[in-house]
């Protein structure tokens, strides 16, 4: 369906003949006990259906999200495209560029005033008026703020929308954030993961388009029914997590064996996704099943929690630099104090007291 | 001019050193110590904890040399000890602590407490907080040379029943011998027996001895009421003896503290080393007894045990000499069940038996000394130490006790084998 | 704050500091112990008074005759404790890190087992504290203080790795925050005597040592 194509449009398309059509409400009246004359309104409600539009911003971003899109099977993009959803605007996505593209989005905003979808990948930099990321002369933060003004909800896709993602990683220097640092007063969905996995992505879509409703978020915001395990907690290789048989590097006897990547820096426990049970390319393989361990790449701030290859339970700092400097530092002040105290002591002894006989007959 | 209190204050800060301020910051509250004290353990009050007796150091150490005290301090959080806290701690760390030392020896964290007492009383002796007892005993020792005022004259008297009934002559003021005698005013006073018997020991043995006219006092109240300037004074004469006599060694006798006193602080109490050895009696004896020079014929059958003084054997060392000398002459020797540097205290020592106003906690302690002989059903204590001496048989007399104390060398000098003929007095 | 940032900020810069303030404590409380000094032993010893004190660092832990029954306790806990800390996968992954070695680990069942009767033996110790006389007269907020940060980690990483409470993320913050908790208070408590005991059973042996007395 195109995006004005309304839904007798697309079934006269498709070969459905206007009898067929109200053959259909007829019996969608009479099975839901309506009365004389539902038929008829049952019939022009749907024939001036639309499918809602979907209006795509992608910021700071590298496109994986949308790679992963591309990967979706169930449904597959095209048939989101073109049944169940208007895409209006998509950088990679859409056949305009340039002043007709930006034209095209803002024509769909006051088509769809309040009822469009914003779906978001890449961060918003945010330092020195946002300047690091435009499109059209137009900042990012400006883009977000004014396209998120009629917006029913929004969606923000991949851990750079969702949390800020790679920019937002030490130091910083866009000043990057995620979606729901600005947005304060919308609805706000985050899908993250880094990228997504496809199947993610669309089957919250789906929930929306189907309930009109936002599924059941965690405190992050992100839907419980894809993100409210850990990869720890359905991954196959917890036998082995449990039994402590561990791979110590690459390609030792235990990760041939396929046994848990703990001590290879796995952040499997503390990391909430689907990987472990939908997993990627159509339910193939995830990370850990190919032996390299988790990232975490659906947590805020994945990139700095420590290296990729440290345990989760290592410090997240250089403890020997540390200790070293530590070590310096309170020698130095334990002999500062020390020699006070025995020059106290000295002290004390110059004022010795000789106890005399007399002293004690009193 | 200073306040009793600050000279309180000064002292702790003088004696707080390394190990003291080791000890409390590695006390726990464990409360162990207590469980090895018979001060509580017969009493149950929770006061005579031996870390609790000093908590007023522990204030002072805290606020003065360490930084968390020291900021407490600034916030108000760690208050200073005041004369009333002085006052109140007397007892503890006097009337309920013999310096035996047995919560030294249990400590988990090694907390030598008997080491921060001893520096505790110092500070207690220079503002005033000493017993009376104790401070009349040690201006005595000051004044006459015995905290019991036991003059020469006595001794001299004491010597002439010895030499009447040894037939041998006790030799006093020897240039030149080897060994230099000491007594306690107990011995001479009470246990005079001890005379003839090192007397006749000695010359059985051949050892060239010597009593000292100036020095023959062997106790040091200065140690038990705490303060070194005057444990120094009185050591000094001792000294000064021996070096005037030119002797090799000074003998310590059947007395606890005074082996502490003159073995182990007295050369830190003069500030230099001596020119001769120091040698407890019974350590001697068991020389002699390795060396053949002791000889002993028969036996006691009776059925005894041995009460080791606790400033000998864990407070000073002398553990396997007693039970060397004891198996020459004992065929029915048992042991208490904590024995050698287990032992439980007489409950006198450390000052509390010249300490009137202990005198009734004193008696109530000695429970745990008659549940050690219930256990083994002794007719004898034998022991090496006038003042343990006098706490058992002051003890065994209270709970109606049947059991005879006797000294050790009084005990060897029973049954010494007599190979020398007795020389008139005057020969040796 | 979500979960994970706290984790993040747990084992990043809260433990940095607590490493930081830990070192730097312990190392001031130990120089102004030493530095005080003692005055040197002018009395002729009749043994050597260094290898005595160190003997008594070992021999000091075994129990006094007749005292084990007060000793137990805390025997299971310290025991438990190093055992849980030092041989705990996880943790031995913390120390491989810093230190550049590592060592076998026990089965996380056994670590589990141990763990309970730590918790237990410190559950115990402090009944006792509160109701013998002789050690509630003893007792202070330091002490309180003290058990409390001490049984806190033990009991947050129970609840982490079983993941009983709440969201595992969450309670691995609180398991490595109460982990700082502990490391801050070591020079502010009497838990320094993890550090000072050695000197003062050192200090304790080589006076008696020196004597001819074996303690």
């Amino acid at each position: 369906m195109r995006r004005d194509e309304t839904l007798a449009d697309y079934l006269k398309q498709q070969g459905i003949s206007r009898r067929g059509f109200l053959k259909f409400c007829a019996a969608t009246a009479s099975m839901m006990a309506l009365p004389l004359g539902a038929t008829e309104a049952i019939a022009k409600a749907l024939s001036l259906a639309k499918r809602p539009s979907v209006i795509w911003l992608s910021f700071q971003e590298c496109t994986g999200c949308t790679e992963s899109l591309t990967r979706s099977s169930r449904p597959t993009l095209e048939s989101l495209i073109l049944d169940a959803i208007s895409l209006d605007y998509h950088h990679t996505l859409q056949a305009a560029s340039g002043s007709a593209a930006e034209e095209a989005r803002e024509y769909a905003m006051q088509q769809n005033k309040g009822e469009y979808i914003l779906i978001v990948d890449g961060s918003i930099p945010v330092k020195d008026d946002g300047i690091y990321s435009t499109i059209a002369g137009i900042t990012n933060l400006q883009m977000l703020k004014d396209t998120a003004q009629h917006a029913a909800a929004i969606v923000s896709v991949g851990s750079c929308a969702a949390f800020g993602g790679i920019p937002h990683a030490n130091p910083n220097p866009t000043g990057a954030v995620p979606v729901m640092d600005i947005i304060k007063d919308k609805p706000i969905i985050n899908v993250p993961g880094c990228p997504p996995i496809p199947v993610v992505i669309t089957g919250v879509l789906s929930h929306y388009l189907t309930y009109g409703t936002i599924p059941e978020l965690d405190t992050l915001k992100r839907p419980l029914a894809f993100f409210g395990d850990t990869i720890h907690d359905r991954c196959y290789r917890r036998p082995f997590y449990d039994q402590g048989k561990f791979a110590k590097t690459f390609d030792d006897e235990g990760a041939r064996k396929g046994w848990c990547l703990y001590e290879l820096g796995c952040k499997g426990p503390t990391t909430h996704n689907a990987c472990a049970t939908a997993k990627w390319n159509g339910g193939t393989s995830f990370p850990i099943e190919s032996g390299h361990p988790c990232l975490g790449c659906s947590e805020p701030d994945f990139w700095d929690a420590g290296g990729f290859y440290q345990p989760i339970s290592t410090a997240d700092f250089d403890v020997n630099k540390l200790a070293t400097t530590a070590v310096v530092a309170g020698a130095a002040a334990g002999a500062a104090f020390g020699l006070y105290n025995r020059h106290k002591k000295s002290s004390a002894e110059h004022q010795h007291h000789k106890t005399s006989t007399d002293e004690l007959k009193e | 001019m200073s306040t009793p209190l600050q000279l309180a204050v000064n002292a702790m800060k003088e004696q707080i050193d390394a190990p003291i301020a080791s000890f409390f910051s590695s006390c726990v509250h464990c409360g162990l110590c207590a469980d090895a004290c018979l001060f509580y353990t017969e009493t149950c009050d929770p006061k005579y904890t031996p870390i609790h007796k000093l908590d007023l150091m522990r204030s002072v150490w805290s606020r003065e040399y360490t930084l968390w005290g020291k900021v407490l301090k600034l916030l108000g959080l760690n208050r200073a000890i005041t004369d009333d806290d002085l006052s109140k701690w007397q007892e503890l760390v006097y009337d309920s602590c013999t310096l035996c030392g047995r919560c030294s020896m249990v400590c988990p964290v090694g907390n030598d407490i008997v080491y921060m007492i001893r520096k505790m009383r110092e500070a207690m002796v220079v503002s005033g907080h000493a017993p009376e007892g104790l401070k009349d005993a040690t201006v005595r020792a000051l004044e006459t040379g015995s905290p019991m005022g036991v003059s020469l004259t006595t001794l001299e008297a004491q010597i002439k029943h010895a030499e009447k009934e040894s037939g041998l002559s006790v030799p006093m003021d020897k240039q030149g011998a080897d060994y230099l005698m000491l007594l306690s005013s107990a011995e001479i006073a009470q246990f005079h027996e001890i005379i003839p018997a090192v007397t006749r020991i000695f010359h059985e043995a051949d050892v060239s001895w010597t009593l000292c006219s100036e020095a023959f006092e062997g106790t040091n109240s200065g140690i038990q009421i705490g303060s070194s300037d005057l444990a120094a004074e009185l050591l000094e004469r001792i000294v000064s003896g021996a070096e005037k006599l030119g002797v090799k060694y000074v003998i310590s006798p059947e007395c606890g503290h005074a082996y502490t006193a003159l073995r182990w602080e007295g050369p830190n109490l003069i500030g230099r080393p001596y020119s001769f050895k120091v040698i407890h009696i019974l350590e001697l004896l068991d020389e002699l007894r390795q060396t053949g020079r002791l000889k002993t014929e028969g036996m006691d059958e009776m059925r005894m045990t041995f009460h080791d003084p606790c400033q000998l054997v864990r407070r000073g060392g002398v553990i396997e000499e007693p039970r060397q000398l004891l198996n020459m002459v004992a065929t029915d020797f048992v042991e208490m069940k904590d024995y050698g540097k287990w032992n439980w205290c007489c409950g006198g020592g450390g000052g509390v038996s010249a300490n009137e106003a202990a005198e009734s906690l004193r008696l109530k302690v000695f429970e745990r000394k008659k549940k050690q002989l219930d256990e083994i059903k002794v007719e004898r204590i034998v022991t090496a130490c006038s003042n343990c001496r006098n706490m058992l048989e002051d003890g065994l007399d209270e709970n109606n006790m049947d059991i005879e104390v006797i000294g050790l060398t009084e005990m060897l000098a029973e049954k010494l084998t007599s190979q020398k003929s007795a020389t008139s007095a005057g020969d040796n | 704050m979500s979960a994970i940032e706290l984790l993040s900020w747990a084992r990043g810069p809260a433990l940095q500091f607590s490493v930081a303030v830990f070192i730097v404590g312990i190392l001031i409380r130990v120089l102004e112990i030493w530095i005080l000094g003692r005055k040197k032993d002018l009395s002729e010893p009749k043994a050597a008074g260094f290898s005595a004190g160190m003997r008594t660092i070992f021999t000091r832990s075994l129990p006094p005759p007749g005292m084990l029954k007060y000793l137990i306790s805390g025997y299971i806990f310290h025991i438990g404790f190093f055992v849980v800390l030092f041989f705990f996968v996880p943790h031995i992954l913390f120390f491989k890190d810093v230190l550049g070695f590592a060592w076998f680990g026990l089965p996380n069942g056994l670590i589990d087992g141990i763990t309970i009767l730590s918790l237990a033996s410190l559950l115990y110790t402090l009944s006792i504290r509160l109701s013998d006389p002789v050690r509630r007269m003893l007792s202070n907020f330091n002490d309180y203080f003290a058990w409390t940060v001490t049984f806190l980690p033990l009991l947050t990483g129970y609840l982490a790795f079983h993941r009983h409470i709440t969201d595992y993320t969450l309670m691995l913050a609180i398991h490595i925050l109460t982990v700082n908790l502990l490391l801050i208070s070591f020079p502010f408590t009497k838990l320094t005597h993890a550090v000072t005991l050695f000197a003062s059973r050192w200090y304790n042996g080589a006076i008696a040592g020196r004597k001819g007395v074996k303690v």
